[in-house]
């Protein structure tokens, strides 16, 4: 019995190395000071980061891709919330048909959602933009939030809600004064979710961008076309660093809100 | 009034209207044109690269008939297959260690689990070109332990786009075997236990199948989402390894050949759509939506 469980720790071990090794060898080797950027290591070097902040195409790609991010996360929160709260609070019929609906875009693949959504806008003649971008980037995050921000409704009492409105408040004060605030994680897990998706997304990305605009994903793949540079690894750690710590900061942020709520 | 009208009508109009931003973006970028793609892959494209609307089922005939689009959908669906039954062998032993184990360490394992989803997909593939490429972390240790007198070429081949593909699906793997582990009441493997069984017998005959929904919601996820790449073959694979989605890509990016591009798709996602299919029709789409809990 004791042998076996060894047996699954060192499994579970080599796994999470697995997972974790390759990026972890990205981040190091981005401190490199060797001029190739590889094995062996030559001591510690700021010079690749010094570098990335240098390249402009680096930086219009980091730009494109916060205001991209930060666009989509607002859309699709306020989209995806007010559809997550239809499918909590209430029954309708053809509810299962329109649970289906609103996680649709993850079902399809997402090679099939760019080509049809591209197709769509050609037949309009509108071409290639930043909108269709952040269009694309909002539905297919949409299905990610209704199902993080349905997740944590559920675990919202009703009853708040039915004793606000026993005493007297109205839908709108209500959902201004108790269900807002109870449901603020979820909100904040939404927008965080869907910021790092549009953030990391390259698959529909590169289908969708506009000719000379990159984000920060497709700038790293055009980069790899020529060879793997030791600036790739130094944006790759700024990425990592960027997209790790913003949902810690995001869950700490929760919680120290939800400890607020229930301290009162 | 209008609550107590609508109330009598028997219907209330609230969830639709909390319903419909997200429902009509849906109808306008997904559905919609998800119709178009029917359309246009009955048209044709001319000499001069314009779009001839027609009725033609000449994209479709080459589709279907063309031996190198053949060949390439079978290549597509045994990386994908193997990509995810490696998921699942290797998956099962960290699902079951955090589900089961005596640890104080469960937290910390389920929010290291999450943190790949968050370390972006470009990142992840090309990370194993630092690994195992001619200058990389492997070469560089048989060359410094004088193994080998020169790097070997070990990546651009089908093993190692599968093993990239094993590196993205694997936490989507775990995470769902974890949550059908999770839910297995306890006291059904006690029984078993104290019925004569042996640890591996009450593994094998309770706790496993109890475990299928999870791994097959896992399967589903990792078989779609890798039979929908084309990033991984490009920048894991070498000339040989394009993958379905790669022959969409370069009809419509490179060759910008949109009614053969809406075919290729098309057929792509009849496949993976008769697979979730047939995948709910016997355990139910929610088991996905419950790793999310």
């Amino acid at each position: 019995m004791t042998l076996a469980w060894t047996a699954i720790r060192l499994g579970t071990v080599l796994v999470y190395l697995f997972m974790f090794a390759p990026v972890a060898v990205v981040m190091l080797l981005s401190f490199n000071a060797n001029q190739f950027g590889s094995f062996p290591m030559e001591g510690l070097s700021l010079r690749w980061f010094v570098e990335l902040i240098q390249n402009d195409a680096i930086v219009r790609a980091f730009q494109t891709s916060l205001v991209l991010g930060a666009l989509t996360s607002v859309i699709s929160t306020s989209m995806g919330v007010l559809a997550a709260l239809a499918m909590v609070r209430y029954d309708f019929p053809g509810k299962r048909l329109i649970s289906t609906a609103l996680i649709a875009p993850i079902l399809v693949p997402e090679v099939v959602l760019a080509v049809a959504l591209l197709l769509f806008l050609r037949f309009l003649d509108v071409p290639r933009s930043f909108f269709l971008l952040l269009m694309g980037h909002v539905i297919f995050t949409l299905p990610f939030v209704v199902l993080v921000v349905q997740a944590r409704l559920v675990g919202i009492r009703r009853d708040y809600e039915e004793a606000a409105l026993s005493l007297g408040a109205n839908a709108v004060q209500t959902f201004r004064e108790i269900t807002l605030p109870l449901m603020l994680p979820a909100v904040l897990a939404g927008m965080l979710f869907s910021f790092t998706i549009s953030f990391d997304d390259i698959t529909g990305t590169l289908f969708w961008k506009p000719g000379g605009v990159e984000t920060v994903p497709t700038q790293i793949f055009a980069m790899l076309r020529n060879s793997i540079s030791p600036e790739i690894n130094a944006l790759g750690t700024v990425m990592v660093v960027f997209t790790v710590a913003l949902p810690l900061l995001g869950a700490a942020l929760a919680r120290r809100l939800s400890a607020r709520m229930t301290g009162r | 009034m209008t609550a107590i009208t609508s109330r009598l009508a028997g219907f209330d109009r609230r969830p639709w209207v909390l319903l419909s931003p997200a429902l009509l973006s849906v109808t306008l970028l997904l559905v919609i044109p998800a119709l178009f793609i029917v359309v246009y892959s009955f048209w044709l494209r001319t000499a001069t690269g314009a779009d001839q609307v027609t009725f033609s089922l000449a994209n479709w005939r080459e589709v279907l008939t063309d031996p190198f689009y053949r060949d390439i959908l079978i290549q597509t669906l045994r990386i994908a297959a193997l990509s995810t039954i490696t998921c699942a062998l290797v998956g099962y032993i960290p699902a079951y260690y955090i589900a089961y184990a005596p640890t104080r360490h469960k937290t910390l394992l389920l929010v290291l689990l999450m943190l790949p989803f968050w370390v972006s997909y470009i990142i992840r593939t090309m990370s194993w070109i630092n690994i195992l490429g001619v200058s990389g972390a492997v070469n560089s240790a048989l060359l410094w332990a004088g193994l080998i007198d020169e790097p070997i070429q070990m990546l651009y081949n089908e093993a190692t786009v599968i093993l990239g593909l094993v590196h993205f699906l694997l936490p989507f793997m775990i995470l769902n075997i974890y949550v059908s582990l999770d839910g297995i009441d306890r006291s059904l493997t006690d029984a078993a236990r104290s019925l004569g069984c042996t640890g591996w017998q009450a593994f094998k005959e309770v706790t496993l199948p109890l475990s299928v929904p999870g791994l097959a919601a896992g399967s589903l996820l990792c078989f779609v989402l890798g039979a929908g790449t084309y990033i991984t073959p490009m920048v894991l694979g070498g000339p040989g390894d394009a993958m379905f989605a790669n022959l969409v890509f370069e009809a419509i990016v490179t060759q910008l050949n949109w009614p053969l591009g809406s075919a290729l798709s098309l057929l792509l996602l009849a496949l993976l759509s008769a697979l979730v299919l047939v995948y709910s029709r016997f355990l139910g789409i929610d088991q996905i939506a419950k790793s999310f809990r």
